[in-house]
């Protein structure tokens, strides 16, 4: 493992993404990508008697989902990085507590999922571990729940608000002779540009997205067109377009090869989504269901991937704080 | 220029870049919707008097109607719907009050009835009702003493 510049690691023993599994909800399973997904669920309890459970749910069978694809058992996975947005992170330690995996459960918003691969793959790299799993979860109802409104309340969103995602996506990293490999890292530093309205995560993020693309091509040398592709996690249709236009303005043109997970997921005009998908699943399903599979096809063999979070509560929202944002970048090789 | 130069810049930028909201439909949607919701009360009313009851006694038969319709409608489903279409339309009228009373009420249904639908049955409607009140009562006051 080595450093590059201020915040890079490339990765010597590169771990290999042996299999990834994702599950969504209903909206999902009627947006562009459904058919990418490996099981999407029509009822958002999923048969258990609250959203914070069937959350939990999703999670706990995404994981064991991911862990046959890739055929092993969870007593060969060291260690298990996981992270969704309810208090204390309980989607996730809820949905691994019966697995008997060692457990590491981590917050960093909508990014938490790419935080889980960064973390999972220098774990990897350092020779000790045979195989980790990273996990994300997030629910439309548990989301709205606990960071806005009741569901049935009769209120408009606006339109730079986003549509948390309902769903998990899990991938598991171990050793093999084949991709896609992560190759480096680049956790980001917390950005913070005075966004204070919690109805446009997109502009609150886009800076800390900016400044972790800044530094992975600083540190590495690469230039944008190095890669086929540039995902971002959930900054949505207004996120997308100011990050475009501020790379811009930093010399870097991603016009091209750019896009964003939260525009990928729904379609805007016919299930009336406003700016996007969002949430720790947003990223976490798309990756898993969509850019694997793409990335085995050979349609993209270099990939970088990052994943955005605004790092909010409804507390520091309602006492009139900004929003302060954070992005995490892998670099993903065949 | 620069808009991640400093936070009012980037602000300034983001508030240019954003769609806004299509106030004029809004505008006409909130008046047709509420207009009607009004003149569905109007209805009741009068059906009320023409069976023979007293001013007071109708208008609080209105109020009962049109909750107990709002409360079914939030219950169904429903009204949130009309609420995404017609915004203050069906805020405004006493159906936007009993919706915000209820929906908390289902939503925390989960946490049980003492914590969770009880505790958390006003977290919507708890301002309206502190400064509805308390603006009820200095309004009280003054017409007690100067009036």
């Amino acid at each position: 493992m080595k450093k590059l510049g201020k915040q890079t690691l490339q990765l010597d023993n590169k771990p290999s993404i042996l299999n990834t599994a994702s599950i969504v909800g209903p909206k999902e399973m009627n947006g562009p990508l459904a058919k990418y997904f490996d099981k999407c669920v029509e009822d958002e309890f999923w048969g258990e008697a609250s959203w914070e459970k069937a959350e939990s749910k999703f999670i706990k069978e995404t994981v064991s989902t991911a862990l046959g694809k890739a055929d092993i058992s969870s007593q060969d996975v060291d260690y298990v990085f996981a992270g969704d947005l309810l208090n204390q992170c309980i989607s996730s330690s809820f949905g691994i507590r019966d697995s008997n995996m060692p457990f590491f459960g981590l917050f960093g918003a909508c990014s938490t999922f790419v935080e889980g691969l960064c973390l999972g793959s220098v774990f990897m790299d350092s020779g000790a571990c045979k195989n980790i799993l990273c996990a994300t979860s997030s629910h439309f109802c548990s989301a709205e729940k606990q960071f806005r409104f009741p569901l049935e309340l009769g209120n408009q969103r606006t339109p730079t608000s986003q549509w948390t995602v309902t769903g998990s996506g899990a991938a598991v990293l171990g050793k093999r002779d084949s991709g896609p490999y992560i190759t480096h890292i680049t956790p980001g530093m917390i950005v913070d540009l005075g966004i204070k309205d919690a109805n446009n995560m997109g502009a609150a993020m886009a800076p800390a997205a900016l400044s972790t693309l800044c530094a992975h091509f600083e540190d590495t040398g690469r230039a944008p067109d190095y890669y086929d592709a540039i995902i971002t996690g959930d900054l949505g249709y207004l996120g997308k377009e100011i990050l475009i236009d501020l790379a811009k303005t930093k010399g870097y043109d991603i016009a091209s090869n750019y896009n964003d997970c939260g525009v990928l997921i729904f379609d805007k005009k016919k299930q009336d989504t406003h700016s996007g998908g969002s949430g720790c699943a947003c990223i976490a399903t798309v990756f898993s269901g969509y850019l694997y599979k793409m990335m085995l096809e050979g349609n993209i063999k270099k990939l970088l991937l990052i994943a955005t979070g605004a790092l909010t509560n409804s507390t520091t929202s309602q006492q009139g704080e900004s929003i302060p944002g954070i992005a995490h970048a892998v670099s993903i090789e065949m | 220029m620069n808009p991640t130069d400093s936070p009012k810049e980037y602000n300034e930028y983001v508030t240019k870049k954003a769609p806004s909201s299509p106030i004029l439909k809004d505008c006409f949607n909130a008046f047709w919707v509420g207009g009607l919701i009004c003149c569905i009360g109007q209805l009741i009313f009068f059906y009320c008097k023409y069976k023979g009851l007293d001013q007071t006694s109708s208008s609080t038969i209105v109020s009962i109607c049109l909750i107990a319709l709002a409360v079914f409608l939030s219950a169904i489903n429903v009204f949130n719907r009309i609420g995404k279409f017609a915004g203050a339309g069906s805020l405004i009228p006493i159906t936007g009050f009993a919706n915000s009373i209820v929906s908390p009420a289902m939503e925390y249904k989960s946490e049980g009835y003492v914590m969770g639908v009880g505790a958390k049955m006003f977290t919507v409607a708890g301002p309206v009702l502190v400064y509805g009140i308390s603006a009820s009562v200095i309004v009280g006051l003054i017409a007690c003493f100067f009036i």
